[in-house]
C-alpha cells in the first residue's frame, strides 16, 4: 500500500474551495466583527450621510476608537442584551425541545418496535416531517392568528390570551418549534434505533423484559451518541432562533421582552449600536464554538475517532445534518 | 500576549479599512442632532428654471415602503405626465418595508452610495414619513424644492403650512412636499351613539367627547352598555404624542414628555376599567371592532383612515359594492374628538445627484400643487389632499360623504388641519421611539410589568436601536 | 402451575400490546392532524377575501381570484413579478444546493481518503465552526460585501454554499460507513486520476447521501430570508421570502391594498414546489437519514 505521502497533496488541494470560501465569507467577517466589538462605534440613525460634501466623511458614524472590553461589559451586565437574550433563548429552546425529544423518542421506539408492527409507517413519517418545509414565518403567522385573543384556539381554550402572558407566549413559540422539528428528530432517532441489533431485543423478550425496561436498558444506552448529537444540534438551532419569536412578539419580544432572542438583538441593533452588537455576536460565536467542542467530545469515541483509525465499525450509527 | 496584541491590531486595521475613521469630537455639532425645526419662513431663493433642469437618466428610481404612492402615481399622475420628459425613461420602484427602520436603513445605504452609483441606479426620488422626516430635512440629500427643483412659492401657496414646516430646515430651505394633509378625527359608530347617547348627531356626540373627562364619562356609559369606547391601547396615542411640549429627542437625549406619560396613565386606567378591548393597532381584533356590530364605539383616524381601513373593514362583503346596506357603510360619522392631532403623512423628496430632476418637478407639480388633480383625489379616494383651494371648492360645492351617512367631514378635517402645529415637536428618531414605547407599555397595560419596569424595557430597546442616544 | 401462569401472562401481554397499539395510533393520528393543520388552513385562507377575521374550516370561493391576483399586472407593480421572484428563488436555491452538496462531498473526501498532517485539526476545526450561526458574522459580512459592491448580487447567496460544515459532517459520516478505501485504491490501480476518481467513481456511490442533503439544502435555501432581505434591493433580484415580507408589511402599513387572501395564496404557491419536491423524494429523506444504519 503506497497511499499516503504521494497522495497527501490531493487532500490539501481538495480542501482549497472550502477554505477559500470559508475565509472570505465567514472568517473575515467574523474578524471584522471582532474588531468592531472593541470599538466605541455607533451609527447615528438620526442623521443621513452627507453627499454634497463627500470629503466631510460619513458624519453619521460616531467612532470614538478603541474602548477595550466596554462593549462586552455592557452586554454582559445583569440587564445587558446578552444576559437577557441568552436566558430567553435558553428557556424558549427548552420549552420546545423537551417535549420534542420525549415525543420523538416515543415515536421512534414505536416505529422500531418489532412487536408493535405499526402499519402505514411511511405515511406517518412523511407527514410528520412536512411542517419542516414550510417557511417559519408562514407557520408563525398562522399560529399567531390562532392564539391571539378571540382567535380560534384561544376561544376553544376559554380565552387564556396566551400571547399576552409570559408562560403562554413561551408555550406558543415552543409549540411552533416542536411542530417544525419533531419529525426531523424522530427520523434521526429512528435511524439510530434501527442500527441496534434486533437480536438484542429478541434476547430481552425471551428474558421477559417489558417494553419500558427494554427502552431504558437497551435502546437508550445504544443510541447515546446520536442522542447527544440531536441535543447539541438542536441547541445550535436554538441559538439561531429568530423568525418564530420575532413574528409572535415583535422587536420588543412582548410580553415583557421574554421573546427577545440573541439573533433578534443583533437585528435590533445592527444598524446603530455596532460596537455592542458586535460584542454580542462574538459572545454568540464563543458560546456556539464551545457547544461545538462539546459535541465533538460527546461523539468522539463512537464515530469520529474511528475515521482517523481507519477501522471499519461493524455497526455505524449515522448522523444527519444539523438543524438549519 | 504579544501575539494577541498582533491579532487585535490586525483586526482593528481590518475594520478601520472598511470604515471612514472620524476623529473624536469631529462629528456634527450637537445642535443638529435630533434637533427640531421651529416655524421657519421659507427663504427667498430664485426658483430653478424648468429648462435648466437635468433630464438625462433612463431610469427613474423611486424609493418607497409600500404601495400607497405608487397607486396614486399611476392613477393620477401617469396619464397627465409630461411625455416629452418621460420619453425613453422607465420608472423603477424600489420597495423596502418600513418596519424596524428597515426602509430608512436601505435608503441611508443608497444615499451613502449616491455619488458612486451608476446613473441608472441613482435615487431620483424618495419618500419619507413624519416620524423620521427630520433626519432627511437636516441632511443634504434632498433637493431644495424651490432652488433646485424649480417649484415657485406660488405653486406651493395652496399647501398647508404645517406640511411645509415639517420639511423646512433651519435655514429656511424646503426639502420636500406632500400630496396629503393628515389631520385626525374621532370616527364613531352611529348605532351605538343612538343606543347610548340617544343621538348620532356629530355636534351632540362631539359634546360627549369634547375633552378627556367627558370622554371618560361617555366611556363609562358605553361600558355599562357592553361597548368598548376605543378598541385598544394605541388608539389614543397620537392625540397625546402630537401635543407634546418637546420632541422625543433633544441633544441626543431621550425624554418622556408629560403628554406621553399621560397617555400611558390614561390607557392603563381605561384598560383596568374595561374601556378598551385590549387590542393593538392593526391586529385582527382591532380590525374586527370596525364592523358595525363590533362592540367598539369609535376609532381615532386620520384622513386616510376611511379609505384605507375603516371602509374596507366595516363592509360585510368587502368584495361587494360599496353602498348602504353593505355592513357599516353609511353608519359611521366623524367628530373632532377631545384633542386635535394628526397622524402620519408622507412627503416626497427629490434626491441630490438625480439625473432626472425635470421629472421630479413634473411629479411634484402635478401631485402636490395641482388643484384639479388633488380635488379629484379627495373626491374619489376620500384622501384629504394638501390643497386648501381644492378642499374649499369641495366644501363649497356641498360635499357629502355617503360612507359617513352624508356628513361633510371635510369641514371638520379642514378645521383640524388648520390647528396642526409641529414646531418643536418632532425629532429624527420618532419612528423608533413611538414604536418601542407603545410595545413596551403594552406590558404595563396588561399587568405584566409596572410602569417603571416597562420604562426600563423601553430604555434598553431604544438605546440598542439608536446607539447614539442616551436616556436617564 | 408455571404453565398456566405463562398462559395468563401471554394473554395479558397480548391485551397490553393491543392497548399500546391503540395508544400509538391515537397519538400518531393526533400528530398527523396538527402537522397537516397548517397546510389545510393556508389552503382555506387562500380561498378567502382581502380581510379575514376569525377561523374558517370550509373554503370560500375566491381561490381563482387570489390566484389571478398573484399573477396580475397590479401585483407586479406593487411587489414585483411572482414569476421572476420564483425564478430567482429557483436559481439561487438550485445553485446553492448543487455547490454545497458537491463541494461538501469533496471536502469530506479529502479528509476521509487522504492522510496528511493537518487532517485531524482541520476536521476538528470544521466541526467546531459548524455550530456558529451565520448571524454572528452579519455585521462584518454586510460591510464587507458593500465594500466589494456585492450587494444586489446572487454571489453572496450562492457561493458560501461551498463551505457548509453541516453538510460536510453528514458526508463524512456517510463515507465512513459506505465508502471503503479499497474502491479508491482499485481506481488508482487502473490509473484513474484523483479528481476523476472522485467525480466518476465516488460521487455515484454517494448518491443517496447527496440526494438527502440536496433536499435539506434546497428547502433551507428556498426559505432563507435573512441574507436576501439584507442584501437584495432591486425588485428584479428579490426572492420569494423577500416578496412575502413585503406583502406582509403592506398589510400593516397600507391596509387599502393589503390583501390577506392574496398573501395566503402567495404562501401556498411559495410552499408548493418544496412540498412537491419533498413528496416525490420523501422516500429518500425518510430512508436517507438512516442510510448509514441500514447499510451497516
Amino acid at each position: 500500500m503506497k497511499k499516503g505521502i504521494s497522495y497527501a497533496k490531493w487532500g490539501y488541494i481538495f480542501l482549497i474551495p472550502f477554505f477559500v470560501v470559508y475565509f472570505i465569507f465567514s472568517l473575515v467577517p467574523i474578524l471584522e466583527t471582532f474588531g468592531y466589538s472593541f470599538l466605541d462605534y455607533v451609527v447615528s440613525q438620526g442623521q443621513a450621510a452627507s453627499i454634497r460634501n463627500p470629503s466631510g466623511g460619513a458624519d453619521n458614524i460616531i467612532n470614538n476608537g478603541f474602548c477595550g472590553f466596554k462593549n462586552y461589559a455592557d452586554v454582559l451586565k445583569s440587564d445587558g442584551i446578552f444576559t437577557l437574550s441568552f436566558k430567553n433563548t435558553t428557556i424558549l429552546w427548552l420549552i420546545g425541545f423537551i417535549p420534542q425529544i420525549i415525543v420523538s423518542l416515543l415515536l421512534a421506539s414505536w416505529f422500531t418496535d418489532i412487536r408493535l408492527k405499526l402499519k402505514a409507517q411511511g405515511f406517518f413519517k412523511t407527514v410528520m416531517y412536512m411542517p419542516n418545509v414550510i417557511m417559519a414565518s408562514a407557520i408563525s403567522l398562522l399560529f399567531f392568528s390562532l392564539f391571539i385573543k378571540n382567535g380560534a384556539i384561544d376561544t376553544m381554550l376559554g380565552h387564556p390570551d396566551m400571547l399576552n402572558n409570559v408562560t403562554g407566549a413561551r408555550i406558543v413559540v415552543g409549540l411552533i418549534n416542536f411542530l417544525m422539528w419533531y419529525g426531523n428528530t424522530t427520523i434521526l432517532l429512528m435511524a439510530a434505533m434501527m442500527g441496534i441489533d434486533t437480536s438484542l431485543y429478541e434476547a430481552a423478550q425471551i428474558d421477559g423484559a417489558n417494553p419500558t425496561q427494554v427502552f431504558w436498558q437497551i435502546t437508550i444506552p445504544l443510541i447515546k451518541p446520536i442522542l447527544a448529537f440531536v441535543i447539541v444540534t438542536s441547541m445550535i438551532g436554538g441559538l439561531q432562533m429568530y423568525d418564530v419569536p420575532y413574528l409572535i412578539g415583535g422587536t420588543a419580544g412582548n410580553p415583557v421582552g421574554v421573546l427577545k432572542t440573541m439573533v433578534s438583538q443583533i437585528q435590533l441593533g445592527k444598524n446603530s449600536s455596532v460596537g455592542a452588537v458586535s460584542a454580542l455576536s462574538i459572545l454568540i460565536f464563543i458560546v456556539s464554538a464551545i457547544l461545538g467542542f462539546i459535541t465533538l467530545k460527546l461523539m468522539d469515541d463512537k464515530s469520529v475517532k474511528s475515521m482517523y483509525d481507519k477501522k471499519k465499525q461493524p455497526k455505524k450509527i449515522n448522523m444527519a445534518t444539523s438543524k438549519k | 500576549m504579544a501575539q494577541l496584541k498582533r491579532i487585535l491590531a490586525g483586526a482593528m486595521a481590518l475594520c478601520m479599512a472598511g470604515a471612514v475613521f472620524t476623529a473624536c469630537g469631529d462629528k456634527t455639532s450637537d445642535d443638529d442632532k435630533g434637533g427640531s425645526n421651529g416655524k421657519t419662513t421659507l427663504k427667498d431663493v430664485e426658483p430653478a428654471k424648468a429648462e435648466d433642469l437635468v433630464n438625462t437618466g433612463k431610469k427613474y428610481n423611486i424609493y418607497v415602503w409600500n404601495t400607497e404612492f405608487k397607486e396614486r402615481f399611476e392613477k393620477y399622475y401617469w396619464d397627465q405626465r409630461d411625455e416629452a420628459l418621460w420619453d425613453g425613461v422607465e420608472v423603477n420602484w424600489v420597495t423596502n418595508p418600513n418596519d424596524d427602520n428597515n426602509y430608512q436603513t436601505k435608503l441611508d445605504e443608497a444615499i451613502k452610495g449616491q455619488n458612486d452609483a451608476a446613473d441608472d441606479d441613482k435615487i431620483d426620488m424618495f419618500l419619507v414619513e413624519a416620524d423620521y422626516a427630520m433626519k432627511y430635512v437636516n441632511s443634504d440629500a434632498p433637493l431644495d424644492v424651490i432652488g433646485e427643483v424649480g417649484l415657485t412659492k406660488d405653486d406651493l401657496a395652496n399647501q398647508y403650512k404645517y406640511t411645509q414646516d415639517v420639511m423646512t430646515d433651519s435655514s429656511g430651505t424646503l426639502k420636500g412636499v406632500s400630496w396629503q394633509a393628515t389631520p385626525g378625527l374621532f370616527m364613531y359608530n352611529t348605532e351605538y351613539a343612538k343606543q347610548v347617547l340617544g343621538t348620532d348627531d356629530p355636534e351632540e356626540v362631539q359634546k360627549a367627547v369634547a375633552d378627556w373627562d367627558k370622554f371618560a364619562e361617555t366611556a363609562q356609559k358605553m361600558k355599562d352598555a357592553g361597548i368598548f369606547m376605543v378598541s385598544g391601547y394605541d388608539d389614543t396615542y397620537r392625540c397625546f404624542s402630537n401635543n407634546v411640549s418637546a420632541p422625543w429627542v433633544t441633544d441626543g437625549k431621550i425624554t418622556i414628555d408629560p403628554q406621553i406619560q399621560k397617555w400611558a396613565e390614561q390607557t392603563k386606567e381605561y384598560t383596568d376599567k374595561g374601556f378598551n378591548n385590549g387590542t393593538s393597532l392593526w391586529d385582527e381584533n382591532w380590525v374586527a371592532g370596525q364592523k358595525i356590530d363590533g362592540k367598539v364605539f369609535g376609532y381615532f383616524y386620520s384622513t386616510w383612515g376611511i379609505p384605507f381601513c375603516l371602509l374596507p373593514n366595516t363592509l360585510d362583503d368587502p368584495e361587494g359594492e360599496q353602498k348602504e346596506g353593505n355592513g357599516g357603510y353609511g353608519k359611521w360619522k366623524a367628530c373632532a374628538g377631545p384633542q386635535s392631532y394628526f397622524w402620519g403623512g408622507t412627503w416626497i423628496c427629490g434626491a441630490y445627484g438625480s439625473d432626472n430632476i425635470a421629472i421630479t418637478r413634473d411629479i411634484m407639480l402635478k401631485m402636490t400643487c395641482d388643484t384639479a388633480t388633488m380635488k379629484s383625489i379627495t373626491e374619489n379616494e376620500q384622501d384629504y389632499t394638501n390643497n386648501k383651494a381644492a378642499i374649499k371648492e369641495l366644501i363649497d360645492g356641498g360635499y357629502t360623504n355617503p360612507f359617513l351617512g352624508g356628513q361633510d367631514h371635510l369641514s371638520l378635517l379642514s378645521d383640524a388641519a388648520d390647528k396642526i402645529d409641529l414646531s418643536n415637536k418632532i425629532s429624527a428618531y420618532d419612528q423608533g421611539c413611538n414604536e418601542e414605547f407603545q410595545k413596551a407599555m403594552k406590558d404595563y397595560f396588561q399587568g405584566n410589568a409596572t410602569y417603571d419596569e416597562a420604562l426600563a424595557t423601553f430604555k434598553t430597546n431604544i438605546t440598542t436601536k439608536y446607539g447614539d442616544l442616551t436616556m436617564d | 402451575m408455571a404453565r398456566i401462569e405463562g398462559m395468563a401472562g401471554e394473554t395479558d401481554s397480548q391485551t397490553r400490546l393491543l392497548v399500546r397499539r391503540i395508544v400509538a395510533y391515537v397519538v400518531l393520528c393526533f400528530l398527523v392532524f396538527i402537522s397537516l393543520l397548517p397546510f389545510y388552513l393556508l389552503l382555506i385562507n387562500a380561498t378567502r377575501g382581502k380581510t379575514q377575521s376569525g377561523l374558517k374550516v370550509i373554503p370560500e370561493g375566491l381561490l381563482l381570484r387570489n390566484f389571478r391576483n398573484v399573477f396580475s399586472e397590479n401585483f407586479k407593480t406593487n411587489y414585483g413579478s411572482f414569476i421572476r421572484a420564483f425564478g430567482n428563488s429557483i436559481f439561487v436555491s438550485f445553485f446553492t444546493t448543487v455547490l454545497s452538496v458537491y463541494f461538501s462531498a469533496l471536502t469530506a473526501y479529502a479528509i476521509h481518503v487522504y492522510d496528511f498532517r493537518l487532517k485531524k485539526p482541520i476536521h476538528t476545526f470544521i466541526l467546531i465552526i459548524m455550530m456558529v450561526p451565520t448571524q454572528a458574522s452579519a455585521i462584518g459580512l454586510y460591510r464587507m460585501l458593500k465594500g466589494f459592491g456585492l450587494t444586489d448580487s446572487f454571489i453572496p447567496l450562492i457561493i458560501p454554499g461551498i463551505a457548509a460544515p453541516a453538510v460536510y459532517f453528514f458526508m463524512i459520516q456517510y463515507m465512513a460507513s459506505a465508502l471503503p478505501l479499497e474502491i479508491v485504491e482499485a481506481a488508482r490501480m487502473d490509473g484513474c486520476g484523483e479528481y476523476r476518481t472522485f467525480n466518476t467513481i465516488v460521487l455515484p456511490i454517494l448518491k443517496p447521501a447527496l440526494a438527502v442533503q440536496a433536499i435539506f439544502g434546497f428547502v433551507a435555501s428556498w426559505n432563507n430570508l435573512f441574507l436576501p432581505q439584507m442584501l437584495l434591493d432591486k425588485q428584479e433580484m428579490k426572492t420569494i421570502p423577500v416578496l412575502l415580507q413585503m406583502i406582509k408589511a403592506n398589510i400593516a402599513s397600507n391596509p387599502m391594498t393589503a390583501d390577506t387572501g392574496l398573501m395566503n395564496m402567495f404562501m401556498v404557491l411559495a410552499i408548493l414546489p418544496v412540498v412537491v419536491v419533498y413528496l416525490l423524494l420523501s422516500k429518500n429523506i425518510v430512508g436517507g437519514v438512516s442510510l448509514g444504519a441500514v447499510k451497516g
